[in-house]
């Protein structure tokens, strides 16, 4: 009847279920969750995927949970939003010029101090100094540098042959990119010399340093709030001076800004490009005609050959978490400093290792040999910075940016001179860091 | 006129709930704190947050930027409107010269108002690219001027002007086909009998009565213009190049939402707050002649 | 549009002639031309859709081809299934759906409901209700986004289907069109069904809703339409791949900052795919679009 079956039937059940549970493996304690809010997209988001997948099968208590939340600022504004809802990841991936902005904030727990209150041992020496140098505060790392990349040359071989140019020697000079440029168009190699990714960062942000030139004052903004621009002094004019000119002769060919003008390069409009070394992976699967790599250009003296600045993000520890969290958190950064970890991401993705102990062991391995290529980036990171080359401290970078480069746009576009167009822009520019100053008034 | 209605006490109240909460909560609150927020300076992370009264304000109305933008949306609205009523006023013009297939040809322009913005702008985008475009290279036949709407402002305005008027003008000519099928053919008969071609009737008879639909669709089109325009720009332009296309909404967004400066972002948006209210309340004004209760 | 892409059109317009449909004239030269200019209209205006049709259907070799190609090849399928694998279409169409439904449902009936209170009841407050109501005509999402976010995230709604969608439900354009139809039912009609004895919610129920289908269905393509499109809403609360819709999600296929070659046969390809639902809408639900909101005196 009904109500026999209805009183044996829950007894049953937790019969069966005591009997599964015997038979089972003790069930793992619920490991702590940590979170982390990246802005790789695509195929680097599944190689980030891939290294938090290494991190949490190494250990049983902590599962790094990562989340793509767009581009990098909208990766900030939503950490911003969850942190004012007392809500934040507890890692978030934020790029190099935010640099500023996050340690304004008063809302990070900086990398050193994690690792010394945790007591993990982390060789901090072992970072090469460009990158130290951009994301410490008195000598200590506040953040943990994860996809760092410097902005180098590409240059179409097939090109330079056409040209009757060795293809084995990437103009080292300037002058020498008008000049190879110039025999290039001449000899149907391409349509126009060379074109720029990233304008601001790459012949703005990087030249500055390149040449030991200071970018803002106060020595770019590391000794105080209250900097200001320099791009419009004698060598910004002289530098986008000649673009300027370049882009009237043909020679340079303005293609936006980001990396919109990739294409230009890739289907064959233009011999060379000055982009991030951050694409060399995706170029090594869509190009097709022969290529490689070569370092920034520069002008020569008297100009010294300097640095370039690390560009890319890093890695920033929110507060407002539980105090155990933190453990977790201290691991899995651990976990990716470690050469290991190094060498794979760096091969994987394009990215600079950044511990010496991780390019000696993939030198070890002619890693650089058989990718040359990936030896450009990071030998425009090596030696010791000058107070020129440590990096950028300057508020709101991102929006300083986006004074500067329609004002290059301008420029380009032949609306105004080189001098009033970076006059332009350092004006803006200087509106905003006062700005950011008042904001942030310690 | 007085209305039957029916007596409940409370039912009024729970039918008029809905709305009101989500009016409250999702419309006042914020435009209060939007009100609020363009008196302070506030800190990307909104730990610390100063009074300072009409400073934004006061920065916005001096900033070359800032005008550039208004300048930029009034173009952009301008544009947009002109070409928008004026093509659908041809068009419509057209097919009402006594053709058959009236239903079928206002099918076949009316579909575009169904397409996003933003993927309209990305058709365009492509059409207009300099190097892949169809645009750029028919035109090459007639000019060797550049067309590069990555570097040319006036191209890349002229870009999203085209794409915006496209997805508006099925619309307008929806509008306009109702409108002049409405005229009396009489009063048309009467006027041709009198000897007055086809330009002049319609200059003299039929524009006039097609005054309050032209009128309704100006205050539309401008109205979407200002406002309904963001995703084009964010999606093609981004305000480039040279600020060219950064309208006022657009720049509202980069700098609250990018440039994390929440003060200038909701200074920016009272002024656009003021803004519509003005074409608003025009619209109520002339279009809708009684607003009573 | 200010709300909601409806504007209420002029009381005044118009009733549209029987004799529209079935017109017959002899032919004549004017005819022809006119015929002309209008097919020459009507093929500038679909020509971005033509092509982006037919790059949609090319490899990207012939994308890039001078001169360009301007007949559709046969690399379709293959284009259709990659957009749709790499934009994952699938969620991001669903998502639209939801938004655009949902929104345009719920629009439709809080509006409804208000609007039946408004004219049907004498209640306290009643004209500040209108009033409130009639303000936000003046407070499009884009003046209000920052703090609009900021309610949405203490609602812990960032990055899901209520945030998406209830912000965008008060529709005060919505509520005045019902409220211009109610004004013009006939006293005789409620007071005949309160003879009935029927009370309020059946009078809306059996007779205002069934006459209201017209206003109803217009609507609902108008709202479909602005809940699909919608973007800068979607852009700034949602952030995970999961929540993200259609005309957002395109983004990410957008040849930008590309390292490679740029696909615009899959940006077309996808871009088809998603404009395809609100252009069906409007299509065959054209007559209602018109007859609705076109026509609204009848």
């Amino acid at each position: 009847m009904r109500r026999t079956v209805n009183v044996f039937a829950p007894a049953l059940a937790a019969l069966a279920l005591l009997a599964a549970s015997l038979s089972a493996p003790a069930p793992a304690l619920a490991k702590t969750e940590i979170h982390f809010w990246h802005a790789m997209g695509g195929q680097l988001g599944e190689t980030v995927s891939e290294l938090v997948r290494q991190f949490n099968q190494s250990q049983g208590e902590y599962e790094v949970k990562a989340l793509n939340k767009g581009t990098y600022p909208e990766v900030l504004t939503a950490a911003i939003a969850a942190y004012r809802q007392k809500n934040p990841p507890h890692i978030v991936q934020f790029f190099d010029v935010g640099t500023q902005t996050m340690l304004s904030s008063g809302a990070i727990y900086p990398v050193f101090q994690l690792m010394k209150e945790h007591e993990i041992a982390v060789n901090w020496g072992d970072f090469i100094k460009p990158v130290t140098g951009y994301y410490s505060k008195d000598g200590n790392l506040y953040s943990m540098p994860f996809n760092s990349s410097s902005p180098i040359l590409y240059y179409n071989k097939d090109a330079f042959k056409k040209a009757g140019l060795d293809p084995s020697k990437p103009p080292a000079t300037w002058k020498q990119v008008g000049e190879f440029s110039k025999k290039i168009i001449a000899a149907g190699g391409a349509k126009c010399g060379f074109t720029t990714s990233w304008p601001s960062w790459t012949m703005l942000e990087n030249t500055f340093p390149w040449h030991d030139q200071p970018f803002a004052t106060n020595e770019n903004g590391y000794k105080g709030l209250d900097t200001k621009l320099l791009i419009n002094g004698e060598f910004g004019v002289k530098h986008i001076g000649q673009l300027a000119a370049w882009q009237k002769e043909g020679v340079y060919s303005y293609g936006g800004r980001m990396g919109q003008p990739d294409p230009k390069f890739i289907n064959g409009d233009c011999a060379m490009l000055v982009q991030s070394s951050a694409v060399i992976g995706g170029f090594k699967k869509s190009i097709k005609f022969d290529w490689s790599t070569g370092q920034l250009p520069h002008w020569g003296a008297p100009y010294k050959k300097q640095n370039a600045v690390v560009g890319g993000g890093t890695l920033w520890v929110m507060k407002g978490q539980k105090a155990a969290d933190y453990k977790g958190v201290a691991q899995f950064l651990k976990f990716i400093s470690d050469p290991h970890q190094q060498m794979w991401w760096s091969v994987t993705t394009g990215y600079v290792p950044i511990t010496q102990t991780a390019i000696k062991n993939l030198e070890a391995g002619y890693h650089f040999k058989k990718n040359p290529e990936q030896w450009t980036a990071l030998s425009q990171l090596s030696g010791t910075p000058t107070a020129n080359s440590r990096g950028h401290r300057l508020g709101n970078m991102a929006q300083i940016r986006d004074a500067i480069e329609p004002e290059l746009e301008n420029i380009f576009a032949g609306k105004k001179t080189a001098k009033e167009g970076l006059d332009a822009a350092v004006a803006k520019g200087n509106d905003i860091l006062k700005e950011f100053a008042a904001a942030n008034k310690p | 006129m007085k209305r039957s209605v029916f007596k409940n006490r409370g039912l009024p109240y729970l039918l008029v709930l809905p709305q009101v909460v989500v009016t409250l909560v999702f419309f006042f609150w914020p435009a209060f704190e939007s009100l609020r927020l363009s008196f302070f300076r506030s800190s990307a992370f909104g730990d610390k947050v100063v009074f300072i009264g009409l400073e934004n304000f006061q920065k916005l109305l001096v900033s070359s930027d800032y005008y550039q933008s208004v300048v930029n949306s009034f173009i952009f609205a301008f544009g947009v409107t002109a070409l928008g009523v004026g093509a659908g006023l041809f068009v419509a013009a057209l097919a009402t010269q006594r053709v058959r297939g009236l239903v079928a040809y206002r099918t076949a322009v009316l579909w575009p108002y169904g397409i996003a913005p933003p993927i309209a702008g990305i058709i365009f985008l492509f059409i207009f690219h300099p190097s892949y475009g169809v645009l750029p290279y028919w035109l090459s036949f007639v000019t060797a001027y550049e067309f590069n709407w990555l570097l040319q402002g006036w191209v890349a305005m002229a870009l999203v002007i085209i794409a915006t008027a496209w997805t508006l003008v099925g619309y307008n000519i929806a509008f306009f086909l109702a409108g002049l099928l409405a005229i009396p053919t009489s009063v048309i008969e009467a006027a041709s009998v009198d000897g007055a071609g086809a330009i002049r009737r319609f200059r003299l008879i039929v524009f006039p009565l097609l005054a309050p639909i032209t009128f309704y669709l100006v205050v539309v089109n401008l109205i979407f213009s200002f406002f309904g325009s963001f995703g084009m720009i964010h999606a093609v332009t981004q305000g480039g190049p040279g600020g060219a296309t950064e309208i006022m909404v657009f720049k509202l967004y980069k700098d609250g939402f990018i440039g994390l400066n929440l003060g200038s972002s909701a200074a920016q948006s009272v002024i656009l707050m003021l803004v519509v209210i003005g074409l608003t309340a025009l619209q109520f004004r002339f279009v809708e002649k009684r607003i009573t209760y | 549009m200010s709300g909601d892409g409806v504007l209420a059109a002029p009381a005044r317009t118009v009733a549209v002639p029987a004799a529209l449909e079935t017109r017959r004239t002899p032919f004549s030269w004017t005819g022809l031309v006119v015929h002309l200019l209008l097919l020459a209209c009507v093929a500038l205006i679909a020509f971005p859709l033509y092509y982006a049709f037919i790059i949609s259907t090319q490899t990207v070799d012939q994308v890039i081809a001078r001169p360009p190609v301007l007949r559709p090849a046969g690399h379709a399928v293959q284009n259709y299934v990659d957009a749709w694998t790499r934009a994952h279409m699938g969620r991001l169409l669903w998502n639209s759906a939801i938004v655009a439904i949902v929104s345009a449902v719920g629009k439709i009936v809080i509006s409804m409901l208000s609007a039946f209170a408004i004219v049907y009841f004498n209640f306290r407050g009643r004209a500040l209700c209108f009033w409130l109501i009639f303000v936000t005509l003046m407070l499009p999402v884009e003046v209000r986004i920052m703090s609009t976010y900021e309610v949405i995230g203490n609602l812990g709604w960032l990055d899901s289907y209520a945030g998406l969608t209830v912000p965008l439900m008060a529709s005060a354009t919505a509520t005045f069109l019902f409220r211009q139809f109610y004004l013009t039912i006939p006293n005789e009609m409620v007071e005949a069904a309160q003879l009935d004895g029927a009370g309020p919610m059946r009078f809306l129920w059996s007779f205002l809703m069934p006459l209201s289908w017209a206003n109803i269905a217009a609507l609902f393509v108008v709202l479909f339409i602005f809940g699909w499109n919608q973007y800068l809403w979607p852009l700034m609360i949602t952030n995970t791949e999961a929540m993200r819709v259609v005309v957002i999600g395109l983004q990410d296929l957008i040849p930008r900052t590309g390292t490679h070659i740029p696909e615009w046969n899959i940006m077309m390809a996808a871009a088809m795919i998603a404009l395809l639902p609100p252009v069906a809408v409007i299509l065959f639900m054209q007559r209602w679009f018109v007859k609705g909101l076109v026509e609204t005196e009848k």
